[in-house]
């Protein structure tokens, strides 16, 4: 499969998925100006991943800031995520920011993926 | 050119530590947010209150823009796009202000949002907020229904908002969300 490499800017995260070298991840700030064509690469790889994945996937979120906008997408990420088999979602978020282990939480809520949160 | 002086006292009066008018994009906000980060970070903030305020800083200001690009695509006219941003500071909280002119049309419904909104405490934002991510599709103009839960819970506090007639079919619609400097 293709990586998919998005460098980050000052208002989208930085993104690879590397099915190969087993790298998933989204990191960054996240409040592009339409969150949905942003997203909509990711999940187009996301939903080709899911016929050919790996045995086991962690799949990693270590965001700094994201908006109300991209959360919904976020929510849309997970949903083609829980059609992979043996997924699991590690949440990073800084080791003061309750509001961003928060949002995780309820992320967790709204999927059925296992999430595992980890400080940075 | 009295005003000049006037505008300058009202912002030292009234504690403003950026005020922004006209038209607004999402290069407009970029530019807002990064000055505004700059300046929080130089008063040296605390990190949790700083991303607090970003984060209602970001839902206002995307908030005008899509609302301007809405309204300007329905009248056409100048008043329709230019709004104003404001945010002060004094030693116990920040206020992130916005206002914007709406039509009238959309007043009651819009009121009656915000004061549902207000209605509701900690625990009933977090319930109204996982049901509309949950349930609601991103409209056109990106928006996901959630920049108003959302500023009420990163402010823990009332919204207040008020309408100012402007024209016959105009009403200019004034936001201003609290954060308390206070940790909690």
């Amino acid at each position: 499969m293709e990586i998919l490499n998005l460098k980050g800017t000052e208002d989208t995260p930085n993104i690879i998925l590397d099915k190969k070298n087993g790298i998933f991840e989204i990191s960054g700030r996240s409040l592009p100006e339409d969150s949905a064509e942003f997203y909509r690469p990711v999940i187009e790889w996301i939903n080709g991943y899911a016929k050919e994945a790996n045995p086991a996937t962690e799949f990693v979120f270590k965001l700094e800031y994201f908006n109300t906008a991209s959360s919904k997408l976020i929510l849309d990420v997970l949903s083609a995520l829980e059609e992979i088999k043996s997924m699991k979602i590690l949440w990073y978020f800084h080791d003061d920011d309750e509001d961003m282990e928060e949002a995780g939480q309820e992320f967790s809520e709204l999927v059925e993926i296992p999430f595992e949160f980890k400080t940075y | 050119m009295n005003y000049i002086y006037d505008l300058h006292r009202t912002m030292m009066t009234q504690k403003l530590i950026l005020v922004y008018e006209g038209d607004f994009t999402q290069e407009t906000t970029k530019s807002i947010l990064s000055m505004a980060e700059r300046n929080l970070d130089s008063s040296g903030e605390d990190s949790g209150i700083k991303r607090k305020v970003f984060n209602v800083m970001v839902e206002a200001l995307q908030n005008i823009v899509k609302h301007s690009s809405e309204q300007g695509l329905q009248a056409g006219s100048l008043i329709s796009k230019s709004a104003i941003f404001l945010i002060s500071k004094d030693d116990n909280r920040y206020c992130v202000m916005t206002g914007n002119p709406i039509m009238k049309d959309r007043v009651g419904k819009l009121t009656q949002n915000l004061n549902d909104l207000n209605a509701r405490d900690k625990e009933g934002l977090k319930e109204m907020y996982k049901d509309i991510i949950k349930n609601t599709q991103i409209s056109e103009k990106g928006g996901a229904g959630l920049g108003f839960v959302d500023m009420a819970r990163k402010s823990g506090e009332k919204l207040e908002f008020t309408f100012e007639s402007m024209d016959q079919s105009h009403d200019f619609f004034c936001l201003k969300v609290n954060i308390s400097r206070e940790k909690e």
